[in-house]
């Protein structure tokens, strides 16, 4: 085990830079498993500075889901890779903030360390299983692989285990399909053989990038309650990053939208559903197909098309689609940059957005204009 | 895997029979089609005094005067059982494989092709070796370190490789080695690997060198290329998240898709230079199958030229056949499709 070279002690995040609130599970830090401060992920590119994550920081506790929520290139998957310390493999990435995992913090850490954690106390399942795992190798080798890193075992015994693991996320006739090469598995399949590859060694974080995003929808639901059972047996944390808010809904018992690299609403599955207070998540759940819905009735889309990662507008991301950016605010230019501030909420603390809107506005229109029409 | 081995081998045996049938439509059907009469033909195998009567007897004994499908049935019958040619009194035998006779020269086909395939041989996988070797790595080195001054050099060096012709760094090499700084002072002669192993490869090493240049430049920006495709794929992304060594991502992961579309060029070009390096084998005056072709060609000499050319047409044929059954293996995906 490498030292970390951080002043901090371990398990207490410094308080984040930019005057960022510190997330409210603060006192709860014993029991929090993976804390995120300040995460930043840039990448140099010949058109400009992308910046695919800029600024987000939440916690998440050994048991619990936090689910990420956002559009396509909202940086929902680079915060996870960054999680991973998977955003070496570009090398034209920068990244900066703090993330603590078990006490320990892994952006200042010796890269070959990270990798040891990876697969081992942090893993990650993907969104399209035929393309995730190796089409030359069968199912078995790469989930005997996956395990053979991190324990010194034959590979006799690591069969065994990964027999053991397909049986356990329900695969029929383990000891036949271990032979099996991806191809010849169904797309439920070969996710649950993904799931069983990411547990192989118990993790006590997994995240889950789209899961179910390639799936049908009835193979859908069984990965999800697969996914739940195991977080239950097994007490790890879970990070669900999806566009589909059915599925955190289910899921979820955090929620964090992401726009444009940055964290807009922060809190509890409750308080993000019930009493959303971003114009921006107003408009994902306004865009929500409802089956207890008169089918007539029109999708509300959100107008406009996310932001370019390279020229992200200066102040608030969302302004240049915010149907709300009219409203006349105090001391506010288009320049400045709302920050995330806590919501008085009937859900309990916890609750963060990040609108220059005051709170008594958001609450108008929440209550009297979106929320009837929902 | 056992029905798709089968398959494979069937349809390879129909090819040679297709690139046999043409290459004899080319040879016989061809001249026949410009107005050339078998007497003609006859009177090239008679040489210079050539009167009506020799003529007529030489066109009966090659069976010159019998429809072309009977010509091509006996020439591919004494592939398998050889054939007897008759000289006046003098009866010589051609055993099989018999590829047939130069009238020429005098000589069977068959024994003149097999002995010049040690040369061939020796030149194509020593070549072949260094190529592979020097043009996997330096490619992988190119990819894993994209942008780099080390990229930049060696796809330089290799779009000088691509571009240079053979006989341009051959005679240069040759001309430098021999007679500039003459390591090699007295020539490059080929020396058989029976006779000296160690003359054997000492003489080979410059025409091997040259001519991996040239292919290892190929296969540099060929692997480089799918190094860069294999590297960006999703499940190089799972391997890593796996928590593997950079190395075994790359080597196993990486490496073994990326080197599947290489498996199939290989396969072509090893198997054309099994036929002969044609060029190669002219600079460096090495008395091999490509060299032999061409003379042949020079001398209107028919039968070694289709000896020759259905040899080389062999190996190509086999060695594609060969890549398909690797390919197999390497993808299990194949197997099945």
């Amino acid at each position: 085990m490498s030292e970390v070279s951080k002043e901090q002690t371990v398990g207490t995040p410094a308080a984040a830079a930019l005057g960022e609130p510190v997330p409210a599970q603060r006192s709860g830090t014993e029991d929090t498993f993976l804390s995120v401060r300040d995460l930043r992920i840039h990448f140099r590119t010949d058109d400009g500075l992308v910046k695919s994550v800029d600024g987000v920081s939440f916690d998440v506790k050994a048991g619990e889901t936090l689910g990420i929520v956002g559009e396509s290139g909202s940086g929902k998957s680079v915060t996870s890779l960054g999680v991973m310390g998977l955003h070496h493999a570009a090398p034209n990435a920068r990244i900066s903030g703090e993330v603590w995992l078990d006490g320990e913090e892994l952006i200042g850490a010796d890269p070959e360390h990270v990798r040891q954690l990876r697969g081992q106390k942090m893993a990650m399942i993907f969104q399209d299983p035929l393309s995730a795992m190796h089409p030359y190798y069968t199912v078995g080798a790469q989930i005997v692989e996956a395990y053979r890193v991190h324990n010194k075992v034959t590979r006799k015994v690591a069969r065994a285990r990964a027999i053991e693991m397909l049986d356990r996320v329900g695969i029929p006739e383990p000891g036949k399909r271990v032979d099996s090469y991806p191809h010849e598995f169904s797309g439920g399949m070969r996710q649950r053989a993904m799931i069983a590859m990411a547990l192989v060694n118990n993790p006590q974080l997994l995240i889950a990038d789209e899961p179910t995003t390639a799936l049908d929808v009835t193979v859908q639901a069984q990965i999800l309650d697969l996914i739940r059972d195991l977080q239950k047996e097994f007490g790890s944390a879970v990070i669900m990053i999806t566009h589909d808010l059915g599925v955190v809904a289910e899921m979820a018992d955090k929620l964090l939208v992401m726009y444009g690299g940055r964290c807009i609403e922060r809190g509890t599955a409750e308080q993000v559903f019930y009493e959303p207070r971003h114009p921006y998540t107003w408009g994902l759940l306004g865009s929500m197909p409802r089956i207890d819905r008169d089918q007539t009735e029109r999708l509300i889309p959100v107008k406009g098309s996310p932001p370019s990662l390279i020229n992200v507008p200066d102040g608030c991301a969302f302004n240049p689609r915010c149907p709300y950016a009219d409203i006349p605010k105090d001391n506010i230019t288009r320049t400045t940059r709302p920050e995330l501030t806590e919501t008085g909420s009937g859900f309990g603390s916890g609750h963060f957005s990040a609108c220059h809107m005051s709170q008594e506005e958001r609450t108008r229109i929440w209550t009297e204009e979106i929320a009837p029409k929902l | 895997m056992a029905a798709y081995f089968i398959r494979r081998v069937f349809g390879a045996v129909l090819l040679l029979l297709v690139v046999s049938a043409v290459t004899f439509a080319i040879f016989f059907l061809v001249p026949r089609m410009a107005g050339q009469t078998m007497d003609q033909l006859a009177a090239q195998y008679v040489g210079k005094d050539a009167n009506p009567d020799t003529v007529a007897a030489v066109k009966k004994n090659l069976g010159l005067d019998q429809p072309l499908y009977a010509q091509y049935w006996d020439f591919i019958r004494q592939i398998f059982v050889g054939a007897d040619y008759k000289f006046g009194p003098d009866v010589q035998h051609c055993d099989a494989p018999c590829f047939g006779y130069s009238f020429k020269r005098h000589i069977e086909v068959w024994p003149e092709i097999v002995s010049r395939i040690p040369v061939t041989f020796s030149l194509a996988i020593g070549a072949a070796v260094i190529w592979l070797i020097s043009g996997i790595a330096t490619g992988v080195v190119s990819a894993l370190k994209r942008g780099s001054f080390l990229d930049r050099f060696f796809m330089s060096v290799a779009l000088a490789g691509v571009s240079l012709p053979i006989f341009f760094t051959g005679m240069l090499a040759l001309g430098v080695l021999t007679v500039q700084w003459p390591i090699w002072s007295d020539g490059i002669n080929y020396v058989p690997f029976t006779e000296s192993p160690l003359d054997w490869a000492w003489n080979l090493l410059v025409p091997w060198c040259s001519l991996a240049f040239l292919y290892s430049a190929l296969y540099a920006r060929l692997t480089r290329a799918g190094m860069l495709e294999t590297m960006s794929e999703d499940y190089i992304r799972t391997a890593r998240a796996k928590g593997l060594k950079e190395s075994r991502v790359v080597g196993k992961h990486g490496l073994r898709a990326a080197l599947t579309p290489i498996v199939t060029i290989f396969g072509m070009d090893f198997g054309l230079l099994l036929g002969g390096a044609v060029i190669t084998e002219t600079v460096f005056s090495f008395q091999g199958m490509g060299k032999y072709a061409i003379k042949s060609v020079q001398d209107n000499d028919l039968p070694i030229v289709m000896g020759v050319t259905l040899t080389a047409a062999f190996f190509i044929v086999f060695c594609n056949l060969l890549v398909d059954l690797v390919y197999a293996a390497i993808d299990p995906r194949v197997r099945y499709s």
